[in-house]
């Protein structure tokens, strides 16, 4: 699960890291009054969406006066931001922040992920702050720090020490600094994150180390024990067909091709969007229903995916296994009669009590459906109808 | 021959008395596996739906037993628990299957399952099988061929579950048998991976090749290939599913994502081709790649 920058950085203050006031809007009108109580001469107004590319698209800016802050808040407001993570359509605005802008004499990367190799949470620091540290990996991967936490015991002082010298801090900074790290490892453990992310953490004139910018991501198997942290998920920022297949247990991702796919198995499901593309169409969506489904939760599937305008036909793709194929043919000759098949819809079930499937499509005679003998049959067929 | 697990192997069910435990109990004793009892908490002293004895502990359990290998439907939030205990008790395979598990709740139990010299099999998969002896999981026995002396095997290593049926079926179909099948799971952080498989694999002569399936996220393919370069003589067939899912989306599994342009279908196609092995375009061509292998 993903947060805002204004709810990360109070995850930070609440840690005890330094990061400078800052001020949250939800409509334009309160940026005039803003502006004065912070009292700069300069401030930064940054859009609150989960997007990225957001400097480039004019949606993080520099404003010196009152009146200024109005014009761009008011301008971040009413029109989409389009980025190159967005799509052409943009994204609607429902927050911004405004902060005083801050003296910078260095900036520096510092961010935990668990590392999967190593099966365990790292530190990386940066010298290079302000930039994607992907960037930095890619072209100069010998720039970052890393430090990896014992599994049990987690960053140890001395780790985070040598990595803020590795930086190029030292004295009083660099005592500051390895605070600010400690303090973000135990955050990232307590709160169960997948990212905890300052960029940038900055070294002020005047010996001040403070977190700027921060990206933190949670990890969705863990949320049942943060009740705090869940509360703030913004469902304004999901896709609400994917919101809704949530509700029945559904996985689904919601794509840019016409060929609709309904699955069983997260890498069954992939290997289907695959196929189809290697046949020369373009998936719709992912979506697994899971090895548990029932009838209910495949007739809302059919619901979804036949919901998006740009469907041309559907793929069911079932090896049933725990999931019996009779369940799904219920599930198809239900679907056929409550939503409908407005588009062809290609089956192909095998595995547990296929037989017993097959007779039942069979009986049924669906107008729009069509089996297929195996998986390559299915994805010719389904490419062939679009 | 197989790996890890054979018909000797004496198996514990923890969460025996849930919906799950208790379908997959009796799945897996009708398959022929020796599963010696169960573990619920507070339920000790009881039978099971199957007339196995059930135990509040795995300490209690192991010694009734002899079990020296669980399977846990243990719900998420104490899973990893779990998976302790049965450490703790004395197990030596422990099979995951749990689904929702914390990450960092797998990174504390790996290494202390490490520490103990306990090997791990998820979570979030579908379990361990050697054919016509012992099925510790949730995969459809049936679909599955046992070795005999005419046959020719394959091992399979694989992060899906209905994605490893399918190659299996494939196989299946087409004569091939299987000597192990290990669905390692899809999380991030998890037990046995590829590489410690292969190893294994390559070592049990029963198997003549090996089938490898990955998904997108993470480097292990890239490492597995590696290995493969470096240490494996079997040939090896691999499907890399998920080279059309979008960055930075989750696909289904925890550990299928591709972040920071790390963990495409298209390196670790790349990354194994370049090892010698033989990677199918299609996930319905992986039976026909094995048979051209093995012949």
């Amino acid at each position: 699960m993903r947060v805002h920058e204004y709810q990360a950085r109070a995850l930070l203050e609440a840690a005890g890291i330094p990061v400078p006031p800052s001020e949250v809007l939800e409509s334009a009108e309160l940026a005039r009054g803003a502006f004065r109580r912070l009292g700069a001469e300069t401030a930064v107004i940054k859009a609150q969406v989960h997007a990225g590319g957001r400097g480039k698209a004019g949606y993080v800016k520099l404003v010196k006066s009152a009146n200024e802050a109005f014009r761009e808040a008011t301008r971040m407001f009413a029109e989409p931001m389009v980025s190159r993570q967005t799509g052409p359509e943009g994204v609607r605005v429902h927050k911004l922040l405004m902060a005083p802008a801050v003296d910078i004499a260095r900036e520096f990367y510092v961010g935990v992920v668990v590392d999967r190799a190593r099966r365990t949470p790292v530190l990386m620091g940066s010298a290079q702050g302000g930039i994607e540290i992907e960037e930095v990996a890619a072209r100069d991967p010998g720039a970052i720090k890393k430090a990896w936490f014992h599994p049990h015991l987690g960053l140890q002082r001395f780790q985070a020490a040598v990595l803020t010298a590795g930086l190029g801090l030292a004295g009083g900074r660099a005592k500051l600094a390895t605070d600010i790290l400690l303090k973000l490892a135990r955050l990232f453990v307590e709160r169960d994150c997948s990212l905890a992310e300052i960029n940038p953490l900055v070294e002020t004139p005047t010996g001040e180390i403070i977190a700027i910018d921060a990206k933190f991501t949670f990890d969705d198997n863990a949320l049942f024990r943060h009740a705090d942290v869940a509360a703030l998920f913004d469902a304004s920022e999901e896709n609400p067909a994917e919101l809704r297949a949530k509700e029945f247990d559904l996985s689904y991702i919601a794509l840019s091709g016409n060929i609709g796919c309904l699955v069983n198995g997260a890498g069954l499901a992939m290997a289907t969007m695959d196929i189809i593309k290697l046949h020369g169409g373009e998936p719709a969506n992912f979506l697994d229903v899971g090895g548990s489904v029932t009838c209910e939760g495949a007739i809302e599937a059919f619901r979804i995916i036949l919901s998006d305008p740009r469907v041309k036909a559907v793929l069911v793709n079932i090896f049933g296994g725990i999931a019996k194929c009779d369940v799904i043919a219920d599930a198809l000759i239900r679907a056929a009669q409550e939503v409908g098949f407005t588009v062809p819809v290609v089956v192909r079930l095998e595995g547990t009590n296929v037989d017993i499937a097959r007779q039942m499509l069979e009986k049924a005679t669906i107008p729009g459906l069509k089996t297929a003998d195996n998986l390559t049959d299915a994805a010719r067929q389904v490419c062939a109808a679009v | 021959m197989s790996i890890l697990i054979n018909r000797n192997t004496r198996v514990l069910c923890q969460g025996i008395t849930g919906k799950a435990g208790a379908f997959h109990t009796q799945q897996c004793l009708d398959y022929g596996t020796q599963l010696v009892g169960g573990c619920t908490p507070g339920k000790g002293g009881t039978k099971s739906e199957h007339g196995l004895p059930v135990f509040n502990t795995c300490h209690e359990a192991v010694a009734a037993t002899g079990a020296d290998a669980s399977m846990i439907f243990v719900p998420a939030p104490a899973a990893a628990d779990a998976a302790l205990e049965a450490a703790d008790a004395g197990i030596r395979l422990v099979v995951l299957i749990t689904e929702g598990i914390p990450t960092l709740d797998m990174v504390k139990a790996r290494k202390y399952l490490d520490d103990q010299g306990v090997k791990l099999i998820g979570p979030n998969c579908p379990g361990v099988i050697t054919p016509g002896q012992c099925k510790i999981g949730i995969m459809p026995g049936y679909i599955h061929k046992p070795p005999t002396t005419a046959t020719k095997n394959v091992g399979l290593i694989s992060r899906s579950g209905t994605l490893t049926y399918e190659a299996v079926w494939q196989c299946t179909q087409r004569g091939y048998a299987q000597t192990t099948c290990v669905g390692i799971g899809g999380d991030p952080v998890k037990g046995l991976n590829f590489i410690e498989l292969l190893e294994l694999f390559q070592t049990d002569a029963e198997t003549h090749a090996i089938v490898l399936i990955g998904e997108i996220g993470g480097t292990d393919e890239e490492q597995a290939a590696a290995f493969v370069k470096q240490h494996v003589t079997k040939p090896v067939i691999a499907f890399i599913a998920g080279q059309t899912a979008p960055p930075g989306r989750r696909m289904g599994h925890a550990g299928a994502i591709i972040s920071g342009g790390e963990g495409t279908a298209q390196s670790k196609i790349a990354a194994m081709r370049a090892a010698g092995i033989t990677v199918t375009d299609s996930p319905a061509t992986i039976g026909d790649a094995v048979a051209k292998v093995l012949g």
